[in-house]
């Protein structure tokens, strides 16, 4: 019974985190180049109705993926032509972004498939299912382990083990690469990446086609994975959840998916705490348990527990000089 | 960096705005046309919903009183250069405050001293909600957007926990507390017209319109014709010059995210002291994100504001009547449309500004050149 429950808890724990882990990654390259990226939720929200409009018309994985990240990739670039081309303010973009994603993907999934604002489920074949499907059954007699191995790690989608693989992949990008070390240093003093003769400019613009990619990538997760269609306002905060994730995990992919995961457990364990009684502490409200995401991130950053420091040039507009 | 054709004040206040507008409009006609319907007859069928009738007016200043209240919030904080992105929270406690105070007091409290207590508990439970923030920016060094972004979803946690676990009767299904006894319920309009003799249909809008007028004339008095204003402008335009002034810009931080959180609070006058008579869950449903389109729009100024935020509020209405009358049609078309204003007029105004000042310029030097005024080339008219 209770590795069967902890089988249970780490398997809800990982699907809840890997739209997280795509996102916050995707906010975290943005962010380290020095452009805030208060957009995720719009792009994430644009992406799951693109993969779900795509999926459900051509019927294919592929183009409902390519679909996804190109719709993704196109706001990054909207956001980088106001922000990057011109010193637009960064956080109204962002701003602008997540409430013409909220709109216009209901305008148009009204339009297109009349449906209250859903799209139509997307079929069996396009949906992603589980990478091993024989390993929940084959590891069930296995004692103490079998849950935990069978269902807990090896039931998933190939989506959920891509996300993990991406966080020491985006690791070794930051910190092991050329692109990396000028990546962080355009975040931290663009004028001297820009004196190093390198252009800011496109620099932050291949960070920001990551960006949408990894975006697009947490968008299509939601409809191809978890859910079978798009439906209003799906990702329900999971960008700004994983705004939060990036910032407690202070700017560093590893500290960003223990933050993933974490939010992810307060998630699962918030569905089943529903009126449960702790011993000693007694019913934890639901409320609670999902607010803690917050607050945690607050006092992070008010600097109660350590000390988050973001990149030195977040946020500025960098203007070359003539 | 300044452009090299800077705008005439008249075209910064007030073409700059129409141009965004335009362009706003245009891209959500591209779209409407993507969808195959009519821009035209869309735009038709809004005008008509929103100003056509007496019914239809009043919903849109309905609309608008809420959108004056949290654009008014963002103006604020904006002038003292902090982005204030909290207004949907700070009015989701301010409405808790109004209920809160109704639900205790309306049943002891005559209306004269109810309503006022509602006013001032929702100003202050808003208040508190973006103060906290404010001190973490001043004094802790955490950056206010961010801050703000997380206190919203506290706020919608706190209500729902607040609604389901205390304040909902036993038994009752929908989230919602019991209705406040008659001394709470702000007095509609169509009640205040007909006391004095002038018939109007019934409608959701109350006499919160008056403080939410009220509030754009305390706002321009605070900021341009008190001291405390011009140290937050101060502070707001130049932190450096203020601090040498001997502003202290930590202070005015706090100044102006209390005097935007009680704005923000004051929606709930409208929507929970106006309306709804009870304490429900979705009752601000976006309107804080609707008051960054509106400040943006409305330049900060009072007077901009209180045309962006009739804007707006004819949007929603007119475009309830088009989702009504043509099929096919989503209200958040008007959500979408917002979001084009906010992209436009907010992120890209520095995409547009130096466009529109040299297309000015332009135009300014082919209308003199006949007169032989300007020597060739010389921009110095």
């Amino acid at each position: 019974m209770d590795e069967v429950f902890v089988g249970a808890m780490l398997a809800s724990t990982l699907r809840m985190s890997t739209p997280l882990i795509f996102c916050a990654l995707a906010g975290l390259l943005s962010e380290r180049s020095g452009v805030v990226d208060i957009g995720l939720e719009g792009k994430m929200l644009f992406a799951a109705f693109a993969a779900g409009a795509a999926g459900a018309v051509y019927g294919s994985t592929a183009v409902a993926l390519l679909a996804a990240m190109l719709v993704a990739t196109t706001l990054s670039w909207l956001h980088g032509l106001a922000c990057v081309s011109h010193r637009g303010d960064q956080v109204v973009s962002g701003v602008a972004i997540n409430i013409i994603a909220a709109g216009m993907t209901v305008v148009l999934g009204v339009a297109w498939f009349a449906q209250g604002g859903q799209t139509p489920p997307v079929s069996s074949q396009v949906r992603i299912t589980a990478l091993f499907p024989g390993a929940v059954s084959a590891l069930q007699d296995l004692p103490l382990l079998g849950a935990v191995l069978g269902d807990g790690l090896l039931s998933h989608n190939a989506m959920v083990y891509l996300a993990l693989l991406l966080v020491p992949a985006v690791w070794w990008l930051l910190f092991c690469t050329r692109f990396g070390l000028r990546l962080r240093a355009v975040g931290e003093n663009p004028q001297m990446v820009d004196a190093a003769g390198v252009s800011v400019k496109r620099l932050r613009y291949t960070t920001l086609t990551l960006n949408g990619m990894l975006c697009g990538m947490a968008g299509s997760y939601l409809v191809l994975a978890q859910n079978a269609s798009f439906s209003q306002n799906m990702t329900a905060g999971r960008g700004f959840m994983a705004l939060a994730a990036l910032i407690f995990g202070r700017w560093r992919p590893l500290g960003a998916m223990w933050a993933c995961l974490l939010f992810g457990f307060l998630d699962a364990a918030a569905i089943r705490l529903q009126g449960v009684k702790l011993p000693g502490i007694g019913e934890v409200p639901v409320q609670a348990i999902q607010a803690l995401p917050y607050v945690l991130t607050v006092v992070l950053l008010a600097g109660f527990i350590g000390k988050a420091v973001a990149p030195q040039a977040l946020g500025r507009p960098y203007i070359k000089e003539h | 960096m300044k452009s090299n054709y800077p705008l005439p004040r008249w075209a910064d206040l007030v073409l700059l705005p129409v141009v965004c507008l335009c362009l706003a409009l245009l891209a959500a006609a591209v779209v409407v046309l993507l969808v195959g319907q009519d821009p035209v007859r869309v735009i038709g069928v809004l005008i008509q919903g929103a100003f056509g009738t007496p019914r239809g007016l009043s919903y849109t200043l309905y609309y608008a009183t809420t959108f004056i209240f949290t654009g008014l919030a963002v103006a604020v904080a904006f002038h003292a250069g902090l982005f204030n992105i909290g207004g949907e929270g700070q009015a989701i406690m301010g409405g808790l405050g109004t209920g809160l105070a109704a639900l205790y007091g309306s049943a002891l409290l005559p209306a004269w001293l109810m309503l006022p207590l509602m006013l001032v508990s929702g100003a202050l439970f808003g208040l508190a909600w973006a103060v906290v923030p404010a001190y973490l920016q001043a004094y802790r060094g955490s950056h206010i957007v961010i801050t703000t972004i997380m206190f919203n979803f506290i706020a919608s946690s706190l209500l729902v926990y607040v609604l389901v676990n205390h304040l909902r009767p036993a038994g009752v299904g929908s989230v919602e507390s019991v209705p406040f006894a008659e001394s709470a319920k702000l007095p509609a309009m169509h009640e205040a017209l007909a006391a004095i003799g002038v018939p109007w249909p019934s409608s959701p809008l109350n006499v919160s319109l008056f403080l939410a007028l009220l509030a754009c004339v305390g706002v321009y008095l605070f900021l341009w014709r008190s001291r405390g204003g011009y140290h937050l402008r101060a502070v707001g335009s130049s932190p450096g010059a203020a601090e040498y002034a001997g502003i202290k810009s930590k202070h005015q931080v706090m100044i102006a995210m209390a005097v935007s959180g009680a704005l923000a609070g004051l929606v709930g006058m409208n929507e929970i002291a106006g309306v709804s008579g009870k304490l429900l869950l979705e009752f601000v449903s976006g309107a804080g994100f609707t008051g960054i389109a509106v400040a943006l729009m409305g330049r900060n100024h009072p007077v901009g504001i209180v045309l962006a935020s009739v804007l707006f509020g004819a949007l929603f209405q007119g475009g309830a009547e088009v989702a009504f009358e043509v099929p096919g049609f989503s209200r958040d078309m008007v959500v979408m449309l917002q979001g084009f204003i906010v992209l436009f007029s907010g992120a890209m105004a520095y995409v547009f500004a130096p466009m529109l000042a040299w297309c000015l310029a332009m135009g300014r030097r082919l209308l003199l050149k006949p007169a032989g005024s300007l020597p060739s080339g010389a921009p110095h008219g």
